[in-house]
This record gives C-alpha cells, structure tokens and sequence, in this order.
C-alpha cells in the first residue's frame, strides 16, 4: 500500500508472475491432450490468464492509483461481492429448479452428455452453496470485519484477488462438471488442479482478514468476527485433507484421492458434514450476529450466550459426520459417536436461534413494518427448525427411515432455502443501500413479494419432501402377509412423480423470488435516492424508515 | 492399538479433557468482571460509522 | 512506544483466537479419523478382493464423471429389508481399492453395491440407451452417447500406476500388461486372455456393448457395473470372527 503511481506493488508483481505461470501451464496442458476435459480447461486457463495480465496492467498504468487507497473503508470489493453473489444465486436456483424438473420429466435430460441430471446435481449444489453462498460470505465478512475493526481491509490487490479468484474457481468447478470433471465427493467434486487453485485463493482471503483484524482500532473482536474466522480456518483445513490426491498426469484432469473405502468416506463426510457446519451455518451465523443487530438497531440479546454458543459450536458440529454413515461399513464406535455428539448440537444451535430471535424483545412490532428484518427473524426460525430436525435424522432408528430418501432432500432445503438464503437475502437487502449510499431499497413492497412468494416456495419444497422421503422409506422396507418385500424399487419411483411436480412447482417460486430480489436491488442501484445530508447520529433511524 | 485401548482412554482422560473444556468456555463467558466488556462489545455493530459520516 | 506495545497484543489476540480455533475443531477429525487407519478391525479379512481390471477402472471412472452417484449408493446397510432386496450387506473390505469410495448418500435408484451379475450386458445395454425401455416409470437420463464414445485408455496404465503407489495391490505385470488387458476382457477367445484371468479372478467377460468394432465407454461402464459386488466368496466369510 505504500507505493506510489510508478512503482508496483508487491502483490502485483506476484499476480504478474501468477497469471504468466497459468498462462503457460494451460497452454502446455491444452496442447499435450491428455483428456478432453483438460484440453477445454487449458484453453480456458490460457484466457482468463490473458485477460488479468490485460487487467493488472491497465491497472499499472492507472494514473490515480494512488488515491484509490484513501477511503477509509475498501467498499468496492464488497459492491463486487454483493453484485456476484445476486447473480450466482440466482443461476444456482434456475439450475436447481432445472434438475427438480428432470426428476419429474425425465426427458427433459434430453439424453445428453452435458446437461444430464448426473452432471447438473453437482452444478446446482456447487452454485448454491459455494457460488452463491460463497459471495455472500466473502461479501459480508469483507464488510463486517472493515466495519467491527474500524480498519480498511488489508492489502491493495490482494482483496480483489480473492474475488476474482474466487470467480475463477466457480467457474472452473461448472465448466468442470459439465465436461465431465469431477472427483464425485459430494461438495468436493472439483479436481486437483481446480482444489489447488482454491487453496491459493483461500490461503489469501485468511490473510486478508487476519491483517485486518490486525489493524484494528477496537480492542475487543466482536463475535461475528470469530464465526468468520472460524469458517475461513475451518474450510482451509476440510479442503486440504479431503481433496489430499495424487494426479495420474499434471496435465491431466484425473486424480487419486490418498484415501480409500471406509477410511475415504468417513473423511468425506467429516469434510461435507462441516461444509454445512462452518459454510453454511457458522458463516452465516456470522451474518445474524451483525446484520440483526444492525437493522434492528438493538444488540445482541446476550453477547454471553454469543460466546458459548460460538465455542459449543464448532467444537461438536465436527464430530457429527459420523451421521451420514449410520449401518454402514464404518465402524459401531465412530457411529455412535456421530449421533451423540449431533444430538448434543441441538443445543449450541437453539442457543444460537434464541440470540438472533430474542434481540428483537421489545421491538416486535418492527417486524411488521420492516419485510427485511422479517426475512432474517424467519430465517433464524428456520435455523432452529433444521438443526431441531437434523439431530433427529441423526438418531439411528431414525436414521434408518430416512437415509437415501427424499426426506434428507427437504431437510437439506428447509436449512439452505429457510436458513441460508434468507438470512442472505436480508443482508443483501441491507448492504445494497448501504453499499450505493442509498436512503433505503427501491420497493419494500417487492420485498414483501419477495417473502411471500419464496416462503411459499419453501413450504411446497420441503413438505413435499417430508411425504415423499417418508413414503419412500416405509415403501422400501414394508412387507407384505407372507413375509416378502411388498414393493418393487421401481413401485417406489413412479410413487414420487406427484412430489417431485411439487417440489419443482417450490422451486420455481424460489425463482421467481430471488429474480423480485435482484431486479429490486437492480433498481435500488439506479434509481434509489441517495442519501442527502450525513448525519451519523441519524443514521440508523434512516435505515428503518425507507419508504416504499 | 486395539479398539479396548482407544475406548479405555477415551472413557477417561478425553472425557476429563472435554469436560474441563467446556467449563473454562463457560466460565470465560460468565466470569462476573467479563460483564461489562460484553456488553460494550455487544454494541460494536450500533456505533461502527466512525471514518465516514453515513453508510 | 505505547501505541507498539498496545498494537503488539492485539496481534496475539486474534492468533490466539486462531490458534484456539484449530485446536477445537482438530479434536473431532483426529478421534474419528485417525484411528480408522490404525484400529485393524476397521477392514474385515475377506477371500476373494482383488483390484479393478483396467476396462472396469476405467468403467468406474465413467460411473463417477457421469455423476451416477448422485442418484445411486453402493453400500448395502446392515437392516433386514435392504439384505433381503439387495443381498449381503457391504464390507468395508469391499471398497478397500476405492478411491474415492461410492457409497452414495441417496437412492433415487436403487443401489448398485450387488447390481453384478444380476442382468445380462444386454440389459444393461438396452436400460443405458434408454431406461423407460426396459423400466417403465424410471427417472434415468438415457446414457446412449456412451455407445458411440470410444474408449481413450491409452494412459491407463499410468491410472493403475497411481494407484499402486497409493497401496492398491496392482503389480508391475498388471501395469505393464494394461492396455492389453482392456481388449482381453472383451474377448475369451483373444491370446492374452489366460493370462488376464489369472491376473483377475473372476472378471467378468465379453463384448459388453454387442459391438465389437470399437471399444466404447458403454463397455467401460457395463464391465464395471457387471462385476459390482462379486468378488467376495461369502461361503467362506464369517461376520461373527469381525464384530466391532
């Protein structure tokens, strides 16, 4: 950050070198043709290498560059984030929608290589949850922790090298899928070459925070800054172990995981059980311990409970893997150990859910007339619901029923719809204005649609689901009076045509929600008014009192 | 190592280790001069305008 | 002065908030994984577990870039009705040579960990190119590109390499021999059979895909889904010797 309008920057010259290296790598890989996946991705590798070295240097050569550091806070990346995780969120649910449709019309797989279900599930859920999800919490902690520490994010480039970084790895992991590159761990399925690029771009977004937290003029950490933290160290440490590989060529798309059978599953499903725990749920948990607050203008119900519940947390939610391997192969011990320790998380979680709920005592009435901090309080009730129902599942006896059916799905969808993506879509709502100085979003009343349109959505997915996963279950294992199995596997397919229509009819009013969102947002940007006088004592009764 | 060696030790000394753990968290987050910290911190999200005049 | 000394513990406070992070989250994974590399009971000792033929390799890794996965388990459960629909129910030691393991999380179809044997390639065949042919009311996409898709196995050998530095017990003349491998599974009357068969008890042969002009990854696929769950002799197998 010291440098002035002739020199580099350490981090560019770095990027500089990064972007010739990749440049030639995907050259060499696209031309040796070992498979046809990294032949398309080399090629993709030499152009997005081409078109940073084209940014960085137009970036050089920028006269003003000096004045860019002198804002206080370091928003722009944050505007980006905000941007990108709209769109990928978005894409994520018209994918999602587009499988659930395969599932009730199987033509609609058209038979092809590219866009069949097996290739497209991948898709949907790497979109949703590292894409979409992904941005949101890159977005939100780049804000939180600038806004908590009083501090600018650390680094000139580095920031918007996670970013774009970031962007280059979702990319990579679709186009992946689609051609056929895929490692197939749930959740991990990118290959090698793309989990390496990953770690790079991880191992930067650590720093970024750490120094930032470094600089900070508040002595105390608020606790959304441990969640945050949490998750980034979190994932680095899943992501190392689990994608832990051995390439058949390093210009080859195809790699061997360094474990096998029971030893490789218990580790991926230690690895996919804490991608819920510290993606989707201490990540965003760090959303609702300062976005809630922060719209409802109260603190936190008790900060106390905040601690506890941080600790608790990621303490059991790592043992809980164990879960998605009851009856299985994996050894009595290791079972047992997953069930108690997820049915001992139900209460870090509902510790967690009461926080969010509670810092609204005494200002309920705010959520009739603020459709935003009703979305956020909703997605905490929905929080509670899941991690209620996930220590259930997670019972053995229970377990039984409901492995390998549609009910996982819908609990699935009631934590990601009802939990994640509300609690995302608050924050959107509220850093959008906040991020373009606005005086409040462009229609509360869209918002309310918005609401409205999605929760229904959410009932139609995750009910259907209920039906069909039960159903499911109990056709698999009934007998009929002679003591045979009554139902043919297939009996049980054609059975959950009715659901799967629904469960798609959900996802496409979740669609339709969260294109009301970005056309809402789009608007916010263009045509909202701006906020006129600052007055910093006032501000955050602007903040509820936008008008329609 | 055979599974009855793991399981002894575990039933021991990881069951002590846990639990000391969980009392010092608790005791960290309830220690009655932590108070007034706490609540300080709780308002950090309130009072973060500071470098800039509005959002 | 002042101001560097004060700064100097912020910075402990946040590594010391790292620091206790990874400690608390390292605890679980080492408990529950670490021992399954150490704890002998983890994998049963059974008769008859051998490596993946090259053509069935290369089978499994069309199985996983296909995302058959998604919809398909391999890991028949320890409860009465899935023993008595799908058959003995799965040891670890039979995905011992799995990298990565394919156990599945969800049955959209029905699992596969003993689909071998149970149909003919024909069947097969058929239900790939188009599933409602043969299964009326399935969810399948039709997988009929595979037939047409030639087979690239020219690195395969370098695939059983990997693995056999990994542990898989592959040995230099199952490496060396590959390639050969691939087109003596297609073919009993072919020279290098004798020696293939030797090398992979019990494998399943023939022309998978009824077209012996090409080897196609509708071969690939069909080898790998016909020897599904069949190399354990359960005559011999004593799950009371393996309770854990």
């Amino acid at each position: 950050m010291q440098q002035n309008s002739t020199t580099l920057s350490f981090g560019e010259i770095g990027l500089f070198f990064l972007s010739g290296s990749t440049l030639l790598y995907g050259l060499v890989a696209a031309s040796r043709r070992v498979d046809p996946v990294m032949e398309i991705h080399g090629y993709l590798i030499a152009i997005i290498s081409l078109v940073a070295i084209f940014l960085l240097a137009a970036r050089a050569t920028k006269a003003d560059r000096a004045q860019q550091d002198n804002e206080p806070y370091n928003m722009d990346v944050v505007k980006a984030g905000a941007i990108a995780s709209t769109f990928w969120g978005v894409v994520g649910f018209a994918v999602g929608l587009v499988i659930a449709l395969q599932l009730a019309f199987p033509s609609l797989n058209f038979d092809t290589a590219y866009l069949n279900f097996g290739r497209l599930r991948p898709l949907h859920t790497s979109a949703v949850i590292f894409a979409f999800g992904g941005n949101i919490l890159i977005m939100t902690s780049f804000f939180v922790v600038q806004k908590t520490c009083k501090a600018r994010l650390a680094g000139d480039i580095a920031p918007w090298f996670v970013f774009w970084g970031y962007q280059i790895f979702i990319v990579m992991a679709a186009t992946g899928y689609l051609i056929g590159g895929t490692q197939s761990k749930e959740y991990a399925e990118p290959e090698w070459y793309v989990d390496l690029w990953l770690t790079l771009v991880w191992v930067t977004y650590l720093l970024v925070f750490l120094f930032t937290l470094f600089k900070r003029k508040e002595p105390h950490i608020y606790v959304a800054n441990w969640f945050y933290l949490a998750f980034i160290v979190t994932v680095a440490m899943l992501h190392l172990i689990n994608n832990a590989g051995i390439p058949v060529s390093f210009f080859g798309s195809k790699s061997y995981g360094l474990f096998a059978g029971t030893q490789d599953a218990m580790t991926q499903w230690w690895y996919a059980h804490n991608a819920v725990g510290f993606f989707l749920t201490a990540g965003f948990l760090a959303i609702m311990y300062y976005f809630i607050p922060k719209r409802a203008n109260r603190p936190i119900y008790s900060y106390r409970l905040s601690i506890i519940h941080f600790w608790a947390l990621i303490f059991l939610y790592i043992w809980a893997g164990p879960h998605h391997l009851h009856y299985t192969a994996l050894p009595d011990w290791a079972q047992t150990l997953g069930m108690t320790f997820s049915i001992m998380l139900w209460m870090p979680s509902w510790g967690g859910m009461i926080n969010g709920m509670m810092t609204l005592s005494g200002a309920w009435d705010k959520l009739r007339t603020d459709p935003v901090l009703r979305m956020m309080v909703v997605s905490t009730a929905f929080y509670g619901m899941s991690t209620f129902e996930g220590p259930l599942m997670s019972i053995k006896a229970v377990n039984s029923l409901s492995h390998y059916t549609d009910w996982t799905i819908g609990h699935v969808h009631s934590g990601a719809l009802g939990w994640v993506a509300y609690i995302s879509f608050g924050a959107l709502y509220c850093i959008v204005p906040w991020l373009w100085k606005k005086e409040g979003l462009y229609s509360n009343k869209l918002v309310n649609w918005h609401f409205w349109i999605s929760t229904l959505g959410i009932l139609l997915y995750i009910c259907a689901m209920w039906v069909s996963g039960i159903m499911q279950g109990l056709m698999w294992r009934a007998y009929d009076q002679y003591g045979f199995l009554e139902y043919s596997f297939i009996e049980s397919v054609e059975a959950m045509h009715p659901y799967y229509f629904i469960r798609a009819l959900g996802g496409l009013l979740f669609v339709l929600g969260s294109l009301i969102m970005a056309y809402n947002l789009w608007k916010t940007v263009k045509s909202g008014a701006s906020v006129v006088t600052p007055q910093p004592s006032k501000a955050p009764t602007l903040r509820q009192g936008e008008a329609a | 190592m055979t599974y009855f060696d793991l399981a002894v030790f575990s039933k021991t000394w990881g069951m002590i280790f846990l639990i000391v753990l969980f009392l010092s968290a608790v005791t960290y987050a309830l220690w009655p001069s932590n108070k007034n910290k706490f609540s300080k911190a709780a308002q950090m999200p309130l009072f973060d305008e500071e470098g800039e005049n509005n959002e | 002065m002042k101001f560097l000394a004060f700064h100097q513990i912020l910075e402990r406070k946040s590594i010391l908030l790292l620091l206790g992070i990874v400690i608390t989250v390292a605890i679980g994974g080492l408990v529950e994984i670490v021992p399954l590399f150490y704890l002998k009971s983890t994998v049963e000792k059974v008769q008859g577990m051998r490596p993946y033929t090259p053509l069935e390799l290369a089978g499994r890794n069309i199985y996983i870039r296909e995302g058959c996965y998604a919809c398909h388990s391999q890991m028949i459960r320890t409860l009465r009705d899935e023993v008595e629909r799908y058959g003995h129910y799965s040891l670890a030691a039979e995905s011992m040579y799995d990298r990565p393991f394919q156990w599945g999380s969800k049955r959209t179809g029905p699992d596969l960990a003993r689909v071998g044997g149970k149909y003919s390639n024909e069947w097969h065949l058929e239900h790939l190119i188009n599933p409602r042919e043969v299964v009326v009311g399935s969810v399948m996409p039709g997988y009929a590109f595979l037939a047409n898709a030639k087979l690239d196995y020219r690195n395969i050998g370098d695939h059983l390499k990997v693995n056999a530095m990994l542990g898989v017990p592959y040995d230099d003349a199952m490496i060396a021999k590959a390639k050969t491998d691939v087109l003596a599974q297609l073919d009993e009357d072919s020279d290098d059979y004798e020696a293939f068969a030797e090398r992979y008890p019990k494998a399943p042969v023939g022309n998978f895909d009824g077209d012996s002009k090409d080897v196609t990854e509708m071969d690939a696929l069909i080898a790998y889904l016909q020897m599904l769950g069949t190399l354990v002799d359960f005559t011999v197998y004593d799950d009371q010797a393996n309770l854990r």
